[in-house]
């Protein structure tokens, strides 16, 4: 390969020097360049396949011993010292000690396995750090002042040809908790996708959200006031061990419909407690989503969950929602442009000892991408609470999102806040993202 | 209460097992294929011609990395026989979720109907050093926008003929019949475009994004630097006066973008170069009129040499 390579470099040497004798000067330079060049990357390929030949030299002899050469494959016996050119010695003295430094130009110690072959089947990994700070004042529901409040480590990979899994440990500052942790099942007959493990329940859109993908830096007061938000536990939302079967319904064409089934142990903060086994919580979802044109679309869904709460047994909390979203994004500037708005109501119906709670809630919300790498966005809140529907908060926020590329994200977020016990709390909350190793998919 | 549950569940569950029994047959004459971007479709369609139907997820004026992963593409992917990916990564951000949500057995990873064109093509720019997202967005496994070399294009349609013969194999003579034919026109255009492009054989280049090193290779153009400091990082305006500085120094008059960039930039470097901006396609369907994969080439090639001409 590598004398094949230098012939080659020769050749052309020889070939650009036959032409330039007839042209002039000006051009002989600028094809004497352009050969330079393509020398400089034939050498670069010529190490490339050099570091290919050293990385991995334990399993593929033994592969090759074991199974029968692929004929195309099989080495000519003599691969011996290849004569040393002026072209091909540098990078061979540089290799050394570059190879100290980088981990895929030298073999690594071989534990059961080659390196390389034995990392492939590692899970994706990365990391996602979300630390916010809070200044103003709130008496009510303070955030801290500063707190790296999570830190998402995520493993994802295919399991086998039956099913994937993920797992998203976040790490707080009061210990780690799985996030969620399920496997798939996505090749199942009848086209039915099941999940299996700790799951953020699909309830609404937001619900399944994680902290870090959200649109804003705290998530909305219906989620909070609704959905079991407490002091205690700022995360807020049904998240919890259970099974998940979700299906693609038959329908008209281009409308997108989809049925979800879920099944929980029934403990999801304070929404839902479970005190005997049979006190599941469910939550089923149906949803609809269409292209109103390329770069516009529509999605509405229903959602329905039921548990028992931190009453008793006997006592039930239920909640229905409706959600919206609608959003444009022009396929030509789409990384420059865009805009989305949504809208989740969400009514809570909670049993209590003397009577039963009916409240509701809901949030509107808007973004604009202004450009590649910033985007204005606002959410209004109002919701009642679930323990004491006679009470209620709302709120108005505006948010601002710097992205200095798409693995680094920081947020500001102006947020007023007037709360039912006639407090008006004023605060500025920010927000630096930032994400480490494997490139998760983009929420949509 | 208890029994109540139960009986919900049950409803819902048979419910959802009506849905499956309803479901639509998949015993169709036509191979239903789905692939990712415009030119895996063009070159599914050139070798399947009648015999199958095929359709793209994204459109060939969008850019492949930045797709949404809209619950409509499920609905494709749902019925397909076969998902063709460009694959090194290039869909990462969107294409798994639609996979993994699909509910379709035949198109998961490793299942007989899916195929990573990229197994078949020369690949470009892999990474000989230790890769940091400090480099940007690069791609590990390397350069993913391998379709723009003709020979390229050869083997990945002939990578699909062999795919589809296996899928089919009563219209393996047709498949190949058809790749035969298509690669002979391919070798035509390929002496027209070489001819074309001759006289500016090592003429330096600066790109947007790095779309084009198999292009370039291939017409033997050389790129001289992007507009993007980074992959995937936008301009800045210090990396822009440098590559302005590199232009005027070895004048550099060609700058090649793609068609979902902002031209700002680009058009502000040719103001102070004196140089040209050129909107080059990288997909079969970036406009109306480059229905195939030669009118690709035609489009581009085209752009190209006029502005080489326009530089003098």
């Amino acid at each position: 390969m590598r004398r094949f390579a230098i012939l080659v470099v020769l050749l052309l040497m020889m070939q650009g020097l036959a032409r330039a004798q007839g042209e002039n000067q000006d051009n002989t330079d600028q094809r004497l360049k352009a050969l330079e060049d393509r020398i400089v990357a034939l050498e670069e390929e010529i190490r490339a396949l050099k570091a290919e030949r050293a990385a991995p030299p334990a399993t593929e002899t033994a592969t090759q011993a074991a199974t029968p050469a692929p004929p195309s494959e099989a080495p000519p016996p003599a691969p011996a010292p290849p004569p040393v050119t002026a072209a091909a010695a540098p990078p061979q003295a540089v290799e050394a000690p570059a190879g100290l430094v980088g981990p895929s130009a030298t073999p690594l110690p071989v534990y059961g396995g080659a390196s390389a072959a034995a990392k492939v089947l590692n899970p994706d990994i990365g990391v996602i750090g979300n630390f916010i700070g809070a200044t103003g004042r709130n008496q009510i529901n303070p955030f801290p002042a500063l707190s790296l409040q999570e830190s998402e480590v995520s493993l994802q990979a295919i399991v086998d040809p039956y099913a994937r899994a993920d797992f998203f440990l976040a790490i707080g500052e009061e210990g780690i908790e799985v996030e969620e942790g399920y496997v798939t099942f996505p090749a199942l007959p009848g086209g039915f996708v099941a999940k299996v493990g700790r799951m953020r329940a699909m309830f609404g859109r937001v619900n399944s959200f994680h902290n870090h993908s959200l649109p804003w830096v705290d998530r909305p007061l219906v989620t909070f006031n609704l959905m079991g938000g407490s002091l205690e536990e700022a995360d807020v939302g049904i998240k919890d061990s259970g099974v998940s079967v979700s299906r693609i319904l038959p329908s008209v064409t281009g409308l997108f419909l989809e049925a979800t089934g879920e099944v929980y142990r029934g403990d999801s903060g304070s929404l839902f407690q479970s005190s005997r086994r049979s006190d599941v919580s469910a939550v089923g979802r149906l949803r609809a989503y269409r292209d109103l044109t390329e770069s516009t679309n529509l999605e509405l869904g229903g959602s329905y969950a039921r548990g028992h709460n931190d009453v008793g047994s006997a006592f039930r909390t239920q909640l229905f929602g409706v959600d919206a979203t609608y959003r444009w994004r022009p396929l030509r500037r789409a990384i420059y442009q865009s805009f989305a708005a949504r809208s989740e109501l969400i009514w809570s119906r909670r049993d209590e000892i003397s009577a039963t709670q009916r409240g509701f809630g809901f949030f509107t919300s808007a973004e604009y991408r202004l450009n590649r790498r910033w985007t204005l966005g606002g959410r209004y809140d109002w919701s009642e609470r679930a323990r004491d529907a006679a009470q209620h908060d709302s709120g108005g926020s505006l948010v601002l999102t710097y992205w200095p590329s798409e693995f680094n994200q920081l947020r500001g977020q102006f947020r007023r806040t007037r709360y039912a016990e006639g407090q008006v709390a004023n605060e500025f909350l920010f927000q630096f993202l930032f994400t480490l190793g494997a490139h998760g998919a983009h929420p949509f | 209460m208890k029994k109540l549950l139960t009986n919900w569940f049950g409803c819902g569950m048979a419910l959802l097992a009506l849905c499956c029994f309803t479901a639509p047959n998949a015993s169709a004459s036509k191979l239903r294929i789905v692939t990712s971007t415009t030119d895996l479709a063009e070159f599914a369609q050139q070798v399947g011609g009648d015999r199958v139907e095929v359709e793209s997820i994204a459109r060939g004026y969008q850019d492949p990395h930045f797709v949404e992963a809209k619950p409509s593409f499920l609905l494709k992917i749902r019925r397909a026989d076969l998902l063709i990916v460009v694959g090194l990564q290039l869909e990462i951000g969107w294409l798994p979720p639609l996979i993994t949500q699909c509910g379709n057995p035949n198109v998961q990873v490793g299942a007989k109907g899916y195929l990573d064109a990229s197994q078949f093509a020369e690949i470009l720019e892999i990474p000989t050093t230790t890769v940091t997202r400090a480099m940007g967005d690069v791609h590990p496994f390397g350069n993913p926008h391998y379709w723009l070399d003709p020979e390229n294009g050869r083997r990945i349609a002939q990578g699909i003929k062999n795919k589809l013969a296996e899928m089919r194999p009563e219209d393996a003579a047709y498949f190949d019949q058809r790749f035969q034919d298509f690669s002979k026109r391919l070798t035509e255009a390929e002496k027209s475009w070489d001819a074309q492009m001759e006289p500016y054989r090592g003429r330096k280049v600066i790109t947007y994004h790095r779309s084009w090193p198999n292009f370039l290779k291939r017409f033997g153009l050389i790129s001289a630097g992007e507009i993007e400091p980074r992959p995937g990082i936008p301009p800045s305006p210090r990396h822009t006066v440098e590559l302005i500085q590199l232009m005027r120094r070895e004048n550099i008059k060609v700058i090649l973008v793609e068609p979902y960039f902002d031209l700002k930039t680009p058009n502000s470097i040719a103001r102070e170069t004196g140089g040209q901006v050129v909107v080059m396609l990288p997909s079969v369907g970036g406009e109306k009129e480059v229905t195939d994969y030669f009118q690709l080439f035609n489009y581009d090639i085209n752009l190209v040499v006029r502005a080489f001409q326009a530089a003098h």
